[in-house]
């Protein structure tokens, strides 16, 4: 029987929020077992983290530079130069920096497990892996999200730190805008909540991303094709779930630390 | 010792195994014959608890494992091994990494005793000293001895190898057969081997089993195999296309 488009439409959707699901629980199952060894956690943070450093820290310095040279322009109208810092402080530290961050790590660390795990599970290795009692969660997922999990709020620090840096060395040296009253507002307007809020989206981000990632490399299929798709994939997924993720922790974060 | 009980599996509209029956005893050397895409490699991983049947059961011993999850299959994978069609070894671990990674896991042993070890596997695959080498400068031969010391390094009790020497040229593929036939008389394994090799076939098999439109259409000794004059075995055995035949 040829069953209608919308209805293998569905039945696909639906198994494919199954084997999310499923995927999800046997991570869970992983971390309760402890199965996995810390060796490999910190050998994915040199991977991921310490090697992701220069691309987030160009983009978070050139973000903070156009970012303060924009507010200079539109605030020098009204005579507000001195609160142009506060602006680049504040969008770096609880926006600009985590997402685009994040979104500089799934292209370079996303689309890397995606790729390494899909040649992996296409050339035999990880069906390989199983046969020698090696669950391929405890090896290759739980070490890659802790990593990139640990890594990411790390990586937002850098990028928001050299991104205010930057910005305050255009503002002072370049605009010519007051440095002491301009550090004096940038620092009595950014609040704790904005630093926390930024790490705590970090946090989030990372598990998203190494959790598309994975989840994309290990599904993939039809060879060196399949290895493709499942990297494109993960970077779209991964790029537009950061984007709407940040939209709810903004909402959620901003009540939750309003008290700080 | 392996038991397969009336095995269904399809991947889509295409249906691979269509009612599989066989049973391999301990300590035999079991061939499977079949042509390419006859569901050789698909039979194997069932066996080797990597695949679920749609329907059917598979034993190992008196355990029904086509019902266990993954976390209870890597108990029971522990007295297998599989060496694979393309080798698998783990291009990002050198050769020494690769055989020893099953007994660097487990962590019980001190890197020195593992050492030994793996030089003991190597030498008994006749590649000595080669530890560190990595996989993508092994030729396809050598890929194969690696993939054979590192399946063998745990002492498995059942070894199955999928085309063990496919791609391979007729002496390497001569050496790796014998290499074969060593290792299942020296450490007594339950050897399953997929093939559509007549000497892999000749030289390692005590039965066959010949896989034919999803079904054991076959059971016999080599020496059956070889005298049978069934159309399909006949014309298989003997390399001979039937034009009305669909090419797979």
């Amino acid at each position: 029987m040829v069953k209608h488009p919308h209805v293998v439409l569905s039945m696909n959707f639906l198994n494919n929020i199954k084997q999310i699901w499923q995927f999800f629980l046997e991570i869970i199952s992983s971390i309760n077992r402890g199965n996995w060894k810390t060796s490999d956690i910190i050998s994915q943070i040199y991977a991921i983290g310490v090697r992701s450093q220069s691309v987030v820290m160009v983009t978070g310095v050139f973000t903070g530079l156009v970012l303060t040279a924009q507010t200079y322009f539109q605030f020098h109208k009204f005579g507000m130069d001195t609160m142009t810092l506060a602006v680049n402080s504040v969008a770096m530290a609880s926006e600009l920096g985590p997402v685009l961050a994040a979104l500089m790590v799934t292209g370079r660390v996303g689309a890397a497990m995606a790729a390494e795990l899909g040649t992996m599970k296409v050339t035999e290795q990880i069906d390989a892996l199983r046969t020698l009692n090696t669950h391929p969660i405890d090896y290759l997922v739980i070490p890659r999200m802790a990593a990139t999990t640990l890594a990411m709020p790390a990586l937002v620090c850098e990028a928001v730190a050299v991104g205010i840096l930057g910005g305050y060395l255009l503002a002072v040296h370049v605009l010519g805008i007051d440095p002491a009253y301009s550090w004096d507002n940038m620092v009595s307007m950014t609040h704790v909540s904005d630093i926390l809020m930024g790490l705590i989206k970090g946090f989030f981000f990372g598990a998203l991303i190494s959790f598309i990632g994975c989840y994309k490399g290990l599904n993939c299929k039809n060879g060196a094709q399949g290895v493709g798709i499942a990297t494109t994939d993960t970077v779209v997924v991964a790029s537009i779930g950061i984007l709407m993720l940040n939209f709810f922790l903004t909402l959620l974060l901003s009540k939750l630390l309003a008290s700080l | 010792m392996i038991k397969a009980c009336n095995l269904y599996k399809s991947f889509g509209e295409q249906a691979v195994l269509c009612g599989v029956n066989l049973e391999i005893q301990k300590g035999e050397a079991a061939v499977i014959l079949g042509r390419s895409g006859s569901g050789k490699s698909v039979l194997l991983k069932h066996m080797a608890g990597l695949i679920q049947p749609d329907a059917g059961k598979i034993f190992i011993g008196d355990l029904e494992i086509s019902s266990l999850n993954e976390r209870e299959l890597l108990e029971v994978r522990r007295q297998m091994a599989v060496m694979f069609q393309g080798a698998a070894l783990f291009d990002s671990m050198n050769v020494g990494e690769n055989i020893g990674f099953s007994l660097y896991r487990e962590g019980k042993r001190s890197h020195s005793e593992i050492a030994k070890e793996i030089a003991g596997v190597l030498e008994l695959v006749g590649l000595k000293g080669i530890e560190s080498k990595w996989p993508a400068d092994l030729s396809g031969g050598m890929k194969k001895r690696v993939a054979l010391a590192r399946a063998i390094i745990h002492k498995p009790s059942i070894i199955f190898y999928d085309e063990p020497t496919a791609g391979l040229d007729p002496i390497a593929s001569d050496s790796i057969d014998k290499l074969i036939k060593r290792i299942c008389e020296i450490r007594q394994v339950t050897t399953v081997v997929i093939t559509h090799d007549m000497r892999t076939t000749q030289t390692i098999g005590e039965k066959v089993f010949m896989l034919h439109n999803g079904q054991i259409y076959l059971t016999a000794t080599p020496k059956e195999l070889f005298a049978s004059t069934d159309p399909v075995v006949h014309n298989f055995v003997n390399g001979i296309s039937d034009n009305k035949s669909n090419l797979t």
